[in-house]
């Protein structure tokens, strides 16, 4: 059973890859060893001081890398930042000495961890549209890439006016 | 004589215990439900500018939330949660009130709040005041927030993250909390408007 199941696994991933490689190029990045997967951010309200950015590094690389930083034209500076829960408390801080992605490993900026943060976008970010920009590793240098706007799986971005996931909730 | 001392010591000690547990012992509070807990009397400014209080929505189910437009996640994920559920609820949505009350005051302005909210759901009412009149409203509602300094004159502030459902006489009913799943965020809403 495990080893039926598995090699249909495979055989669809290697369908889904060859059928989608388009489509995962879109949105994935191969800088020499790093792999960067799926860099988004939510759509903003005018006048948002802050947007947060994410995305996974991938180190297929045999010696850890570090992200130090970044920039983009879309807002007036990029950190790193972590944002922790603790006891319904929200906590945001910069990452003090850059993000390490481990030789072989890798790290997932992702809702309620790390994320890029934006501070002062220069427009408001709207669904769809491609937000460059540019981030540092101590190794592999100076990246450039595009945060895709997107509506959250949860809709937790959701506005009003703007097209929302179906799906998700009954909404009439 | 020493022992006698050592009696008369340990019974000022018991004494002395016993009117600290008195002291300190819980007693029922005279009040009909949990609403002396949270929420009461509150004076801030508007997205208008104009002053409001705890009172000035009465009448009306309420919805409060403590955040500020700087924050970059929990802020509007909450938003994003609120206005998707304001569709859902249709037009009993507008027999509820949505209240954002920034713990962030210094930079939240009351054209900046409007500015942010409207996006969401125009039905968004901001709130904003002097720090210490946000510091007072807070207390009310045990909300905790943190100012934190950044790098050169930067700063975030940590904060509490629960949405507080009030009933409209103002009395409180229940929390939402941020991790809730929205099937049940939204059944508490529907059934705070009564629909």
């Amino acid at each position: 059973m495990f080893t039926l199941r598995s090699a249909g696994r495979t055989a669809a991933c290697t369908l889904a890859l060859s059928c989608l490689s388009v489509a995962a190029n879109a949105r994935d990045y191969a800088f020499g060893e790093l792999k960067i997967t799926h860099p988004w951010t939510r759509p903003t309200p005018p006048s948002a001081p802050t947007a947060a950015g994410y995305l996974t590094i991938v180190n297929r690389g045999k010696s850890p890398d570090r992200l130090i930083g970044g920039s983009t034209p879309a807002a007036g500076k990029l950190e790193i930042h972590q944002m922790s829960m603790t006891g319904g408390v929200m906590s945001m801080r910069p990452v003090a000495g850059g993000l390490v992605i481990p030789a072989g490993g890798s790290v997932s900026l992702a809702p309620e961890g790390f994320h890029l943060m934006l501070i002062g976008p220069k427009h408001p970010f709207r669904p769809g549209e491609h937000i460059p920009v540019a981030l540092t590793f101590e190794h592999a240098g100076t990246v450039k890439l595009n945060l895709e706007v997107e509506q959250p799986a949860d809709t937790g971005g959701a506005m009003p006016g703007m097209a929302m996931p179906g799906g998700h909730m009954d909404m009439h | 004589m020493r022992r006698l001392f050592g009696a008369a010591a340990a019974l000022v000690l018991l004494a002395g215990i016993g009117v600290a547990v008195f002291v300190a012992w819980p007693r029922p509070v005279p009040s009909p439900s949990r609403s002396s807990e949270i929420g009461g009397p509150f004076a801030l400014i508007d997205q208008d500018g104009r002053l409001v209080t705890d009172r000035t929505f009465l009448g009306k189910p309420t919805v409060f939330y403590f955040g500020f437009t700087y924050c970059p996640e929990a802020c509007p994920t909450t938003l994003g949660h609120l206005a998707v559920w304001m569709k859902a609820l249709g037009s009993d949505a507008n027999k509820l009130n949505v209240v954002f009350i920034s713990i962030d005051p210094e930079r939240d302005t009351p054209a900046k709040l409007k500015a942010y909210l409207s996006a969401y759901d125009p039905r968004f009412r901001g709130r904003t005041g002097s720090p210490e009149a946000v510091a007072a409203a807070a207390h009310q509602f045990n909300v905790f927030y943190n100012k934190v300094p950044l790098q050169g004159s930067d700063y975030t502030v940590d904060h509490s993250t629960t949405l507080y459902l009030m009933d409209a006489q103002g009395h409180f009913v229940e929390p939402i909390g941020y991790d809730e799943d929205p099937k049940m965020a939204l059944a508490s809403l529907k059934a705070l408007v009564g629909a």
